[in-house]
């Protein structure tokens, strides 16, 4: 099998196998009110990071300060000033290919 | 009240797509020349997990080989293994039924069913991610087709979509829900930009969950139940 078959059938499998076994291995069971205030916490923790990889990875592992930064800072001050995540998403694309185009 | 849920996740899922529509086209551009048309949409349609096919397609293009490429792929994964596990205490039924939610995991519909206090609304994620999936396969679609059309997906600014989408997600939501997920969120990007140099693409993500989940332990949970997590179909998507 090629190469780009094979990648195909390993993240198929390894994608199911990842998104599945968190609820087929707890579902349903209560947790300790201890780690629920935890789990409370694990969508900021990911969504910030998250944030900080897109925003910063550059093409191998480095940091890379781009034209992204500022489209990523424009999306901000929309949402800060309560703008809709779609203004926020035309800024953020538009800030980023209007810096790459001037600079 | 079931089908309500499902149909506002519809609705708050829709800004999502579109911008994973538009990156999904950089994906076909960039993908089709490294593995050929007829993959690149396969993994649009079978796997649907951004981050990993851009990472294991970089990998092979870069000539880092299948096993490298496939262990990217795992790696920038991971992260659905605890957001699962977050989830599971919220799904009933059989472990098909509940593997079954599991596959309808995306970042952004995982974080928009969260409705605090570690709870989730299942029914509205699966309706969240429901817009992304056509999305993001015609998007590819685009992009495998009209490559030399779309050009260079970078001079478009499409790259700068996902984390303005997250930080969307991270301002209009989570960081409503109170002071801890302010401190969490600021430690959780403090380690992800500290590891991001160090670690293969995705380490840094779960590292950055991890250590602020641990970080805020020894302060005890401050997470208070009745400061409910704000529907997010309350902010204005449109």
């Amino acid at each position: 099998m090629a190469e780009e078959w094979a990648l195909v059938a390993w993240l198929l499998v390894t994608t199911a196998v990842i998104r599945a076994s968190g609820p087929v291995a707890l579902g349903g069971r209560e947790l300790p009110a201890r780690a629920t205030g935890m789990i409370a916490l694990l969508a900021p923790a990911l969504l910030a990071a998250l944030v900080v990889t897109e925003t910063f990875r550059g093409e191998g592992s480095e940091l890379t300060l781009d034209e992204r930064a500022l489209g990523v800072a424009g999306a901000g001050v929309v949402l800060a000033l309560r703008g809709s995540i779609l203004v926020a998403l035309a800024v953020a694309m538009a800030v980023t290919a209007g810096a790459r185009a001037v600079l | 009240m079931r089908r309500a849920s499902f149909r506002a996740g519809i609705r708050a899922g829709i800004p999502f797509a579109i911008a994973a529509g538009a990156l999904a086209v950089s994906f076909g551009v960039l993908a089709e020349p490294v593995i050929g048309a007829g993959a690149t949409l396969a993994l649009s349609a079978f796997v649907f997990a951004g981050s990993a096919q851009f990472g294991s397609v970089a990998v092979l293009g870069a000539g880092g080989g299948l096993p490298a490429a496939v262990i990217a792929a795992i790696l920038l994964n991971a992260r659905y293994v605890p957001m699962g596990i977050a989830l599971a205490p919220s799904l009933r039924g059989r472990w098909l039924r509940r593997a079954a939610y599991g596959e309808a995991m995306i970042d952004a519909s995982w974080a928009m069913a969260s409705r605090g206090g570690g709870r989730f609304d299942p029914i509205f994620m699966v309706g969240a991610t429901l817009p992304s999936y056509p999305a993001w396969v015609g998007g590819t679609v685009i992009g495998v087709l009209a490559g030399d059309l779309v050009g260079d997906p970078a001079a478009l600014g499409l790259d700068a979509l996902f984390p303005a989408f997250f930080l969307a997600l991270l301002i209009g939501g989570e960081l409503r829900s109170g002071r801890s997920a302010v401190i969490v969120a600021a430690l959780g990007a403090a380690v992800a930009l500290a590891l991001t140099p160090l670690t293969p693409a995705g380490v840094p993500v779960i590292a950055a969950s991890a250590a602020a989940l641990l970080g805020l332990r020894g302060r005890g949970s401050e997470t208070d139940p009745a400061e409910e997590h704000p529907e997010i179909e309350g902010d204005p998507v449109g």
